[in-house]
């Protein structure tokens, strides 16, 4: 098993009065992609930047490779970030920026070169060292950005939502190579986003996060297919939520019928919230199925059809399918036992 | 991350020097030294009510009233018509505008006496043209002058500002509705331009009423405006407890008008202090 | 029509306001002593100018004073906004208001308080209180120059730095100060022209003979009219013109909208 790179111990942090973080507790492994994924607000930047020693904890401890680096200033930690707007120095250019750590560590004029070139190559950029900062595009500004922190060669990476401001196309082709990056270099990259899909491509492990709070830790299919609440199903994909009563063992109660599922260990009776993905239902003839309702409306998005379906207890439930019914059609919804989770009830924080 | 406290040597430094000042000139105005030692007293204040000296209070507020409503009836058009024209002739225009500003207060002050002279250039051309000789100097009207010449620019420029900023389809949008120039000029520019006038008018009032070189230089060694008087005070009769006090007066009298002016400034384009 | 009269009426104002300043400059050409009359042009008073030796203490003095209080308010100024820079908004508008506090004050007010203040400790008035006041009367200057670069900072600027390895003083001097430069700099050509040009706070402030070329100047004036006045004069506005449209410059090149006019 790989070690523990970091360790967070009982981390709490207040603004002047605001909990931002109200706990965590959390390991890192060696060479993982871990992804910190939650609304704005929910604590994600905030870890982050203790990790990198930008901001100090109210209390707790953070250990990095078996030392307690708490207090230690950020120049000393072993960790480099890559920030949000990639605060890269306008009055340098590019090998001058990519040097700045490596000068400060006094390395040997022709180590500095050969090391820069390297990361250059590794970021496709190379032939840029003399180009300014803003003769860059975002997306090459970013890459240089990337290549300053790793050229450092850190044990850690730490990215504090650094695709946000490129465009769609931009953006995934970028996911593609920092993945491949971490891959190729094997060391932790620590990764801050709210987009869940970015999230699901990258990671090894996902940390879903809210209100200062972790909600779930596992992998994206973990995460993905069994979510351990609502709000980490209707935060990962597009989830239809619905209260429900588990009648016992197996067997639940919702939108006016009852089901047969693949949970158990409830209590008899108990209310819960049964979440249901989009995709995982079928639209049949009306007479094929229980739960029945009229499509209210259709939207076509390429890669599937979205439609509203109004049942007769009022809930609109979302269908994805590559077929699709045209509005006003009574339809039946069919749903397998696998494809119904069932979750306790979140309670209010 | 860094500190706050790096700043902390120039807050000393400035309640040094600027806080503990103003204390000072307050702790004089109140007192008064009988028989070698500072007595608390009212009695600088109450000479300050003096007819002699009311009659200077009141000249300073009357002269500065009056120029910077010349300034304001000068300076309004100016500023209209530097805010109408083509935008690449119009910054080199207030450049060329503000240029003299940069001259030396006292070098514009100066530079009036040798023309109001009665032998300088004004009285030559007169008498080239067979006109009488005027005496122009060291009087009221030459004090004026020197204020006017001195503070248009002040009140041009915040006018000329506010008047840029004017949205064209505010005008057109009026024009529309069947408004003529001049009930335009009455009902959309000028109340849009009040942050500047009134900008415009503390700018002018405020270092009109406090001045002290253009009253000596253009008005002549006996004329006493209030920044003579205390001038006076504290340089050659050295009553400076009698000097602190008419100070006080001024600053109150200065407060008062910016006080008055924050009132009609509603967008608080004002200084910080307000 | 309308154009017309306009145009006109802005002529006879620049006629105005340019006369007073063309005739000092012109006069300063002339061979006689008269205020009317041409005489001739000439460079003499030029030359006595740079014979006379109190002018020329003076012009010393205010050299040595301006570069001295300008470079020591920029130095001091610079730190102090980034201190502010970092502040909590009230701290923050509590220093912003003691910064303002002499920049509105009428000279007078300043003037006469320092010089009281002076005398209360039983400081000569000399060119230490001479320096001391005009430091006082840049460094919110340099600061309110200085502060909008700051602003403009990208923040993760310096925590870049500091998360490659930098300290905060290194951080500083590479990072920041190269960014904030322009801002710098424009603050001290203003405290400089600043300090040039005053002369009510310098008159209350110095003594033990040491004046600046604008006392020399209200002393001489005061005794009458005087042609080598007028080539001061003459040379001042061209120093200081030079100065301040270079400031000028400066700050229409780093604002966000095109007219930058330095109203003082």
């Amino acid at each position: 098993m790989s070690k523990h790179i970091i360790e967070l111990v009982d981390l709490v942090k207040d603004y002047d009065g605001t909990e931002a973080l109200k706990g965590i507790n959390l390991y890192i492994r060696q060479n993982e992609f871990i992804t910190f994924l939650g609304p704005s607000g929910c604590g994600k930047t905030t870890t982050l930047r203790l990790i990198g020693g930008f901001e100090k904890p109210t209390s707790g401890k953070i250990i990095f490779e078996g030392v307690d680096i708490t207090d230690m200033p950020p120049y000393k930690r072993k960790v480099n970030t890559v920030f949000q707007k990639y605060a890269l120095f306008p009055h340098m250019n590019v090998f001058e920026n990519i040097a700045f750590g490596l000068r400060i560590k006094k390395t040997d004029k022709k180590v500095i070169s050969e090391k820069v070139s390297r990361m250059l190559k590794l970021v496709n950029l190379e032939g840029f060292e003399k180009r300014s900062v803003d003769s860059l595009s975002g997306g090459q500004q970013q890459r240089v950005a990337i290549a300053r922190a790793l050229v450092n060669e850190p044990e850690v990476l730490l990215l504090d939502e650094p695709l946000g401001a490129l465009d769609l196309k931009l953006r995934k082709e970028m996911q593609l190579e920092l993945k491949r990056m971490q891959q190729q270099l094997g060391i932790t990259f620590i990764y801050v986003t709210h987009d869940q899909e970015e999230a699901l491509t990258m990671s090894d492990t996902i940390v879903v996060m809210q209100n200062g709070t972790i909600q779930q830790i596992g992998t994206p299919e973990d995460i993905y297919n069994e979510p351990k609440n609502a709000f980490v199903a209707d935060f990962i994909g597009e989830s239809n939520i619905i209260d429900g009563v588990m009648l016992r063992d197996y067997r639940v109660r919702f939108a006016g019928h009852e089901f047969d599922c693949v949970d158990k260990g409830f209590g008899i009776n108990e209310d819960v919230d049964v979440v249901i993905r989009p995709e995982d239902i079928r639209l049949v003839p009306r007479d094929e199925s229980p739960l029945q309702g009229t499509v209210k409306s259709v939207i076509f998005k390429g890669v599937h059809y979205e439609m509203q379906v109004d049942d007769h207890n009022g809930y609109g439930w979302i269908v994805h399918s590559t077929s699709m019914e045209p509005e006003n059609t009574d339809v039946g919804l069919q749903i397998s036992p696998q494809d119904i989770q069932i979750m306790k009830k979140v309670s209010a924080i | 991350m860094k500190k706050g406290w790096i700043s902390y040597p120039y807050i000393l430094w400035m309640i040094i020097f600027t806080i503990v000042p103003l204390l000072l000139v307050m702790y004089y105005g109140f007192t008064k030294t009988e028989n070698g030692t500072m007595v608390l007293t009212p009695d600088n204040f109450i000479r300050v009510m003096e007819p002699t000296y009311l009659k200077v209070l009141w000249r300073s507020v009357l002269l500065a009233l009056v120029s910077t409503v010349v300034c304001f009836i000068i300076g309004y058009p100016v500023a209209m018509i530097l805010a109408g024209r083509d935008i690449s002739r119009k910054s080199t225009l207030v450049l060329l505008f503000v240029i003299p500003m940069w001259m030396n207060f006292l070098l514009r002050t100066y530079a009036w006496m040798t023309l109001l002279d009665r032998k300088g250039l004004i009285n030559t051309l007169l008498g080239a043209l067979g006109l009488p000789q005027l005496n122009l100097l060291y009087t009221d009207f030459a004090v004026i002058l020197g204020m006017v010449y001195n503070f248009l620019p002040f009140m041009v420029l915040p006018i000329y500002s506010v008047l840029r900023k004017i949205d064209r389809s505010l005008i057109e949008a009026a024009e529309d509705l069947g408004s003529d120039t001049v009930t335009v000029f009455r009902k959309v520019i000028f109340p849009l331009s009040l942050p500047g006038v009134v900008s415009g008018i503390t700018m002018v009032f405020m270092p009109a009423v406090t001045t002290f070189i253009i009253s000596k230089l253009l008005g002549g060694s006996q004329y006493m405006l209030i920044g003579n008087l205390i001038e006076d005070q504290f340089m050659r009769v050295y009553d400076w407890n009698f000097g602190s006090a008419v100070s006080i007066i001024m600053m109150l009298l200065i407060l008062l008008s910016m006080g008055v002016m924050a009132r009609y400034d509603k967008e608080g384009t004002g200084g910080g202090l307000f | 029509m309308k154009k017309a009269f306009g145009r006109f009426y802005l002529v006879l104002i620049f006629a105005f306001l340019y006369a007073p300043v063309l005739t000092l400059i012109v006069f300063s050409f002339n061979d006689s002593r008269s205020r009317g009359n041409w005489g001739g042009f000439t460079l003499k008073w030029y030359s006595a100018l740079f014979r006379d030796r109190h002018v020329l203490s003076s012009l010393y003095y205010t050299l040595s004073i301006a570069l001295l209080s300008a470079l020591i308010a920029t130095v001091a100024g610079t730190a102090a906004a980034i201190g502010i820079h970092n502040m909590k908004k009230i701290l923050k508008s509590f220093v912003m208001n003691l910064t303002y506090l002499p920049v509105i004050s009428p000279d007078i007010v300043t003037g006469i308080s320092l010089m009281i203040l002076f005398v209360f400790v039983r400081l000569n008035l000399g060119f230490t209180t001479l320096l001391l006041a005009h430091i006082t009367f840049n460094i919110p200057y340099v600061i309110l120059s200085v502060l909008p670069k700051l602003k403009q900072l990208n923040k993760h600027m310096y925590e870049a730095a500091l998360d490659l390895g930098a300290k905060p003083l290194y951080a500083f001097f590479r990072v920041i100060l190269p960014e904030i430069m322009p801002g710098v700099v424009t603050g001290f050509l203003l405290a400089f022209t600043l300090s040039l040009d005053d002369f009510i706070i310098s008159f209350f402030t110095t003594g033990s003979g040491v004046s600046t070329l604008s006392i020399t100047i209200y002393s001489m004036a005061r005794l009458g009219i005087n042609p080598k006045i007028n080539a001061l004069s003459t040379l001042m506005f061209i120093v200081v013109l030079a100065l301040l449209l270079i400031v000028n410059k400066r700050s229409s090149a780093n604002s966000k909208n095109g007219t930058a006019v330095m109203n003082i």
